[in-house]
């Protein structure tokens, strides 16, 4: 079935490739003709990569400057923000005595809002998985492209329209949406009860439901051409662990995400039609909602969390299939246990759908619902800890090349660790009775899922740049990125850690109200100062990646890396269709490093010699 | 300003990337085949540094943090579970924390040791099975026992009370049948706080009743709320089973007693509960602060008190609800029993001085002329102040005779106890007698403390005798005193003490 498949694509671009066969460079076929074809409404899923990616870099950039304006206020409540005002306008509150100017409580919600929103679905869904989903699953299954090209160009022009809802609503006059980024009914059903839950909520809800189109038109995608279009020999234990995460990452958003998108449409008949999906016995604003009776605001949470929880597996699932695929090659070394890595892979994924309730341990859900969800959320911990101590055995005995992306792929796994060994204290419910809403849980999950995520997102960067654009990134800057970063994050997170152990709650615009809360003005201060110095390494990276992709050191080997997986194999700056002439065929498993004393790395596309077993198994 | 600060830091940009440029530059210029091996063993020996930094620095920090980390320093729960929950937490907190450095140690120290080198080899190590069924089992069994020590707590704190189980206005000494009952009612942006009044009852409420002479929108009809009455500041007992019913007018909110390890999301038309017992009060909370120096600091707010002194356990809301969120604080203030009962005396004018004169009924008390106070403003629940003799009285001014009755039990109360205390106060004994003084003391107060939270008049009058017996005894040990001292002045107030007891015995 594979290989029936290869040949219609190789016809197909045969086609277009008469008279040039010999060019080293490809000028891509008849879906490329014009410029926009070829830059904007592409098909080829190495641009839709690098639109994915530079579009997540934006929305990065714009949700990390949103956390540092928050955390300006977190760390230095008292101090004149009159400065932000040509920034943030009328949203700074100025005091017309001493023309000190302070950031308005409704506006503080709303940056925390967008900044959670941002991150996890347009720069840690689309950006990552979108990215390099895109990119690798041709190259290294072997396919001239995804299935559907068109719905593949499709998933990114609806992200895009997603990010431009979402940008417009920003500059909303009521502000955009602020009521977090999980936004509970019924504060995000209810315009009477807070600004950003007027025309902020519904362009909100609009934008993410063009983001839910976005995720399934990719992961179908995705999916497909995983299963079917894979190059001959690949079957499915040779694929590499990249691919295991991006497949199960897309089946995962699959289940997921209209889940998601259900519990948004309820809340959009709730503010639109007066149905009451979600609310019961309120009175706001003076008035009771009398018809509006008989909902419960609980089922909107199941809902959101259904896809909630899955979604930080969507997240971090690809970040581990990138480290798992990065370790390994500048290990020089076969990850340990692919088998394992796999099967912990598919573990987690089933186990992500049975665990969304311990986000609700007290919502005032029954109770007795908890125990199952104990279970099987510390159950999740046991696959998680078999990829962590098989990472660490994979740099055990290696050869290890220090480089951006390899240091990226160790920070991950250092990141890992500790933001899943809090995960424990949190997935047991008679902690959580104190540690739900603290600070613990902002940094259990920034640890966790944000912090993690990126690295593993870095490390693809740095790792798959030259694939990307023909060129290198700029190690100094990237290994001073690195450093920066690692200590940076922990100098932010760490510290959180204490703050939640102290009870601070989450989502609190100032915390000189409560005596047991306002003891930590250094600790506040200092994780400001530590978040600005992070963000100024970030700084850095966008520079040295516009920089690298016109200036950069140019890509002179076919594989740098010295990787044994198929997207080497392509030329450098392939055009659409990836490979010149035949699809290359598989032989073996991807991580043949270092198993002849003669050669340092094996290609897939090379033969067994007599006798030999494939490697892992 | 802003403009030299983007200006400098574009310039410190260029500069690194000039820096970053250089050195790559450099390096293919050198063509040093030996250059990859220092870039190695430098970022491998800034791994190996980091890391031991990194572990010194989280037990420093720990170190350090421990005077706000649950479960060691004054930040211990101040209630039954709450110790409960910090317990699992250390717990956890000590087994993560092997994990955390091994894996941390291993991660830096085989990146050191496996380091790059020119020429070298590395291991071909595929897998390992024995090795990963033991680091498969191993957390397995960890986990387990997390999994059952947790729900068994969980299940533990959150099991719902037993269905004889009554709300009572102070539950008796050692009785699991018996418990507090308030409401806390979470709306833009401050908390409801309902107490159920004498009868220890709640009142049924509904949403569409509310308006801005019934906040909470109560069921005038409803005799149980006739007694309800609010209050801005949480005042609890100390040892007694409290069930807060938590509910919201308008969106959700969040429950929230740090100290007390108590935390449950209000959510509208869907009343929630949580049942914890608070076992250390405000004074003792304080005294504890009181012994460290971060404490021993002027107040903010008050710089003639120390930190410690102004100390108060906190309600606040910890779940996203608007704009106001950070500001839904109310001080919650654990106390004695005794404090607690004069305090609900406070709330419900026991205590309230008159602003009329009445002759009272002869029939129930009838040796002395009492004042009685004004039920209407004096008695503080949301019944009387707003609603009683309004059109929306669904009981016409109907007169709640033994609610009245009740509350002026208290003042007779207050009266006895009065007189046993000056009676006590009056002489001098010796050691032996001021220890059966002092017994005497605690057996009327126990009796009128019971006498005080009865709901049945007949019943207070019952213990109001009993005391009156045991304080005939104090008078004849007092009389026993006076014989011995002969005091002169202590006859009138003799003669005071034997009407009084003659007045009681006589009820």
């Amino acid at each position: 079935m594979a290989n029936l498949n290869v040949k219609e694509q190789d016809l197909l671009t045969h086609d277009d490739h008469h008279g040039h066969d010999d060019h080293g460079d490809h000028h891509g076929d008849k879906y490329q003709s014009s410029f926009v074809d070829r830059y904007i409404f592409s098909q080829d899923h190495k641009t839709i990569a690098k639109q994915f990616l530079i579009t997540g870099m934006f929305w990065a950039l714009i949700g990390a400057a949103m956390s540092i304006i928050f955390r300006l206020q977190l760390g230095f409540p008292d101090a004149d923000m009159a400065w932000l005002q040509p920034l943030l306008g009328g949203w700074i509150d100025i005091d017309p005595a001493t023309g000190e100017g302070t950031l308005d409580p409704n506006f503080y919600y709303a940056l925390v809002t967008m900044h959670g929103t941002i991150i996890v679905f347009f720069v840690l869904t689309a950006g990552l998985s979108g990215t390099f989903s895109n990119l690798l699953i041709p190259l290294q299954c072997g396919a001239r492209d995804m299935a559907s090209p068109m719905m593949n160009m499709l998933s990114y022009w609806f992200f895009f329209l997603a990010g431009a809802v979402m940008f417009i609503s920003l500059f909303l006059n009521t502000g955009p949406f602020s009521g977090g980024w999980t936004a509970y009914p019924p504060l995000s059903e209810l315009p009477q009860a807070s600004d950003g839950s007027k025309a902020g909520a519904t362009l909100w809800i609009v934008s993410l439901v063009l983001f839910v189109v976005s995720v399934l038109l990719g992961g179908i995608n995705y999916i497909t051409t995983v299963i079917n279009m894979r190059t001959k020999g690949m079957h499915m234990f040779r694929l590499p662990l990249t691919i295991w995460a991006f497949l199960v990452t897309a089946i995962l958003g699959l289940l997921s995400f209209p889940v998601l998108a259900s519990g948004f449409f309820m809340v959009t008949f709730d503010r639109v039609l007066g149905t009451s999906f979600f609310l019961n016995e309120i009175y706001v604003a003076g008035e009771a909602l009398t018809t509006r009776v008989g909902g419960s605001a609980i089922l909107y949470q199941h809902l959101f969390w259904f896809l909630g929880h899955p979604e930080v597996y969507i997240i971090i699932l690809p970040a581990m299939g990138i480290v798992s695929e990065v370790l390994s090659v500048h290990a020089r070394k076969p990850i340990f246990g692919y088998k394992a890595m796999v099967f912990s892979i598919l573990a987690i994924a089933v186990l992500s759908f049975l665990v969304w309730a311990h986000h609700m341990y007290m919502t005032g859900m029954n109770p007795f619902i908890a125990n199952i969800f104990v279970l099987f959320t510390l159950i999740i911990a046991v696959p998680s800890a078999v990829k962590v101590f098989n990472w660490i055995a994979t740099v055990w005995g290696g050869n290890f090349r220090y480089n951006s992306a390899s240091l990226f792929s160790i920070g991950f796994v250092s990141m890992f660790i500790s933001g899943g060994l809090t995960g424990i204290f949190l997935g047991n419910s008679a902690i959580d009775i104190q540690q739900h809403d603290t600070y613990f849980v902002v940094a259990h999950f920034h640890v966790v899922m944000g912090v993690a995520a990126f690295f593993g997102m870095f490390a693809g960067i740095y790792h798959w740049f030259p694939r990307l654009y023909g060129r290198f990134m700029n190690e100094t800057l990237g290994r001073l990125h690195f450093w920066g970063t690692f200590i940076g994050a922990y100098a932010v997170f760490g510290p959180m850690h204490y703050l939640g152990m102290a009870g601070v709650p989450r989502r609190y615009y100032r915390f000189d109200t409560f005596a047991s809360f306002s003891q930590f003005d250094a600790m506040n201060q200092f994780i400001t100062i530590a978040a600005i110095v992070v963000f100024m390494f970030q700084i850095l990276f966008v520079v040295n990646f516009f920089y690298s992709i016109y200036r950069g050191r140019k890509q002179d080997k076919l594989n740098p890396w010295g990787a044994t997986t198929l997207e080497w194999t392509a030329p450098i700056n392939a055009g659409h269709g990836n490979w010149e002439g035949e699809i290359p065929a598989v032989h073996r498993w991807p991580y043949d490093l270092s198993k002849y004393d003669d050669r340092e790395f094996v290609l897939q596309t090379e033969p067994l010699a007599e006798g030999e077993k494939d490697g892992g198994h | 300003m802003g403009l030299t600060i983007v200006l400098f830091i574009i310039l410190f940009t260029v500069f690194v990337v000039q820096i970053g440029k250089a050195r790559e530059l450099a390096s293919i210029v050198r063509a040093d085949p030996g250059e990859e091996d220092e870039i190695n063993k430098f970022h491998a020996g800034v791994g190996m540094f980091f890391m031991v930094a990194f572990l010194l620095i989280c037990v420093w920090s720990f170190y350090h943090y421990i005077p706000t980390s649950l479960g060691w320093g004054p930040n211990t729960a101040a209630s039954e579970h709450g110790t409960e929950v910090d317990r699992l937490f250390n717990v956890t907190l000590f087994f993560t924390s092997i994990v955390f450095f091994l894996t941390h140690i291993a991660l830096f120290w085989f990146g050191w040791k496996y380091r790059g080198i020119r020429g070298k080899k590395a291991t071909y190590l595929a897998h390992n099975e024995k090795l990963e069924m033991v680091w498969m089992i191993i957390p397995a069994i960890v986990m387990a026992f997390l999994v059952i020590d947790g729900l068994d707590a969980w299940n533990n704190i959150m099991t719902d009370l037993p269905e004889e189980a009554q709300s009572v206005i102070l539950p008796a000494e050692g009785s699991d049948n018996e418990f507090i009952e308030i409401e806390a009612t979470g709306s833009q942006f401050l908390w409801y706080l309902r107490y159920p009044g004498r009868d220890g009852k709640l009142g049924t409420k509904y949403f569409t009743q509310i308006n801005s002479n019934n906040p909470l929108g109560q069921t005038w009809t409803d005799e149980k709320n006739i007694d309800d009455f609010m209050t801005t500041e949480l005042v609890l007992p100390k040892d007694k089973k409290v069930r807060v019913r938590i509910t919201a007018r308008d969106v959700l909110h969040n429950f929230y007693i740090r100290d007390m390890r108590v935390k449950m999301d209000a959510v509208p038309g869907m009343p929630t509960y949580f049942i914890f017992t608070p076992t250390v009060t405000t004074d003792s909370m304080r005294r504890r602060l009181s012994t460290r120096p971060e404490w021993q600091v002027p107040d903010a707010n008050d710089p003639t008190k120390e930190r410690w002194e102004t100390y108060n356990y906190e309600l606040a809301c910890a779940e996203l609800c608007g704009r106001g969120h950070y500001s839904m604080r109310n001080i919650v203030r654990i106390v004695e029993e005794d404090e607690y009962l004069d305090w609900l005396d406070a709330q419900e004018g026991g205590k309230i001085q008159v602003d009329s004169v009445r002759v009272f009924d002869p029939e129930t008390f009838e040796e002395k002329l009492y004042v009685v106070p004004n039920t209407k403003g004096t008695i503080k629940s949301q019944y009387f102040s707003k609603i009683w003799g309004t059109d929306d009285d669904p009981f016409k001014m109907a007169r709640h005779e033994s609610l009245e009755a009740l509350v002026l039990n208290k003042l007779y109360i207050g009266e006895d106890y009065a007189a046993a205390k000056e009676i006590r106060n009056s002489y001098e004994y010796s050691d032996d007698e001021f220890r059966t003084s002092a017994q005497f003391m605690k057996d009327i107060k126990v009796l009128l403390n019971k006498a005080r939270i009865s709901n049945d008049v007949e019943e207070a009058k019952e213990l109001r005798t009993q005391s009156a017996a045991l304080l005939k005894e104090l008078t004849s040990l007092t009389q026993k005193v006076e014989e011995v001292t002969d005091d002169t002045q202590s006859n009138g107030l003799t003669l005071n003490t034997t009407e009084t007891s003659a007045q009681d015995s006589d009820v």
